[in-house]
């Protein structure tokens, strides 16, 4: 296996530039959860021009809706949901400053251009390791719409969390790139 | 008669749904390990690699493999010479998943109402599909479907005339448009035949059957074959990152249909393909 880079959110435009799609990366920092009806709301605020719960520039969105956690723990198992259903929402939130989304399965052409546009990543975990990937969580803590249970925003301090680059700001799209390596005619 | 209380049934239910969420089957795992043999793809490897390593953690930590512990899909197998006592039976299967994914800290992922969009916060009400068959005994699956990989099943009313490559193209097609987002590596249940519901209802019940394990018609079993081979071709690969292991297997139930029709239903289901099962 190929080296892991190590990098640290929240992320800057070099960090962004750095990544490119195949790479094996180790996430330490803060990190927020999202998915698709806290998605709704922000964008919502962004439509608004009111202020986010929390300081969008430079961050990862990781869109996740954990289990409960058992006591003493810090978060049940917590693997990604499928991101494709947030491809209305990410390109809003991009414009004003997110800098990576983590999830599964591709996003589409107008996350893509957002990417492009603005400098952001998106990162893929395994979507169905959720109790390995919750051993990399070290705190967490729900900053908004608490209403929406697991799907509340949380803020995450992470640890080497596991991601490889799916898409990159360049362009790069390693499910295109996958297929014409792998599939046979 | 026999006769059952629901109290029993309480309790089974509540057991299996909390295993289910942390013990994925050993044929899983086999297929697994098989498939990390094959596969060409560094990144592909990895990925099996942690899958592999996650349903370590979960099985002896008590852990949810996963944390879509999905809708409650419960296939109930009545004996007829059965009678149940002490309440009402369906109330009594949505009680034990109340309990089990209360005490097993499973997520709770259904919505009372499709566009008002609140939780019930108690993952019920369950999906019951109750067979009544001959016997004295009662056998409860449950299969708890994740929403990412349902929702890249479909359901087509193929033309008589579109034949065994209609169906082909199909499922093949199915799967290449779903790319990464049903978790891949994943299993594939096939439905052939009776009418539109009936065809999703075999699409699923194929997905119980223990991977490796072929349709008793050789015809079918090889069509099976066919089918994982191709889909294997694709180069999806698993999380579709790229790579040769796309799905684990492809499972085919089929059933009589109407002269004009030929229905065909894909039901996909992630890795993370939960079942547990108790006869009382
Ligand atoms: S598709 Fe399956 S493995 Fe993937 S997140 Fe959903 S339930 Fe989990």
């Amino acid at each position: 296996m190929a080296e892991k880079k190590r990098i640290t959110a929240p992320l800057t435009d070099e960090v962004v530039q750095d990544l490119k799609i195949g790479d094996n990366v180790l996430i330490s920092g803060t990190i927020y959860t999202a998915r698709d009806a806290a998605h709704k709301r922000l964008v919502e605020l962004v439509d608004k021009g009111e202020q986010l719960p929390f300081d969008v520039k430079g961050q990862i969105i990781y869109f996740v809706g954990p289990t409960p956690a058992k006591p003493g723990e810090v978060i049940g198992s917590a693997g990604p949901t499928t991101s494709y259903r947030m491809n209305i929402y990410t390109p809003r939130l991009i414009a004003v400053g997110q800098k990576g989304m983590i999830g599964k399965g591709e996003m589409g052409p107008e996350v893509v251009a957002a990417m492009k546009k603005h400098k952001a990543v998106y990162l893929s975990a395994v979507g169905g390791a959720g109790a390995l990937i919750s051993r990399a969580i070290t705190a967490s803590e729900i900053v908004a719409y608490e209403d929406l249970g697991a799907e509340a925003i949380r803020k995450l301090t992470v640890k080497d969390f596991p991601v490889i680059v799916a898409l990159d700001c360049h362009g790069g799209n390693l499910y295109s790139e996958g297929i014409a390596k792998y599939g046979v005619k | 008669m026999r006769e059952i209380k629901t109290d029993a049934i309480i309790d089974a239910v509540r057991q299996i749904a909390m295993e289910a969420a942390t013990d994925l089957g050993e044929d899983v795992l086999a297929a697994i390990e098989n498939a990390k043999k094959v596969e060409e793809s560094p990144v592909g490897i990895d990925i099996l690699n942690q899958i592999k390593e996650n349903a370590r953690i979960a099985a002896t930590e008590k852990a949810p493999m996963c944390q879509d512990t999905g809708f409650a899909v419960l296939f109930v197998e009545l004996g007829q010479d059965v009678r149940i006592v002490g309440g009402d039976f369906c109330e009594a299967l949505n009680e034990g998943i109340r309990r089990g994914y209360k005490d097993g800290y499973l997520r709770k992922s259904v919505l009372g109402d499709p566009i008002e969009r609140k939780n019930t916060g108690d993952n019920t009400p369950a999906i019951i599909h109750t067979e009544i068959v001959p016997g004295d005994k009662l056998k409860v699956t449950i299969a708890p479907k994740g929403g990412g990989s349902e929702n890249m099943s479909e359901v087509k009313m193929l033309k008589p005339s579109d034949g065994i490559e209609g169906v082909k193209e199909f499922v093949v097609d199915k799967v290449l448009r779903s790319g990464g987002n049903p978790c891949p590596p994943v299993v594939i249940g096939v439905g052939i035949g009776g009418t539109f519901e009936k065809c999703a209802w075999l699409a699923k019940k194929a997905l119980l059957r223990k991977l490796g394990q072929r349709h008793p018609n050789k015809f079918y079993a090889d069509l099976e074959v066919e089918l994982l081979e191709e889909i294997n071709k694709l180069g999806i690969g698993p999380q579709g990152l790229g790579g040769r292991t796309t799905a684990l297997d492809v499972h085919v139930e089929v059933f009589p249909c109407h002269i004009a029709s030929l229905p065909a239903a894909v039901n996909t289901q992630c890795h993370a393909a939960r079942h547990k099962e108790i006869v009382l």
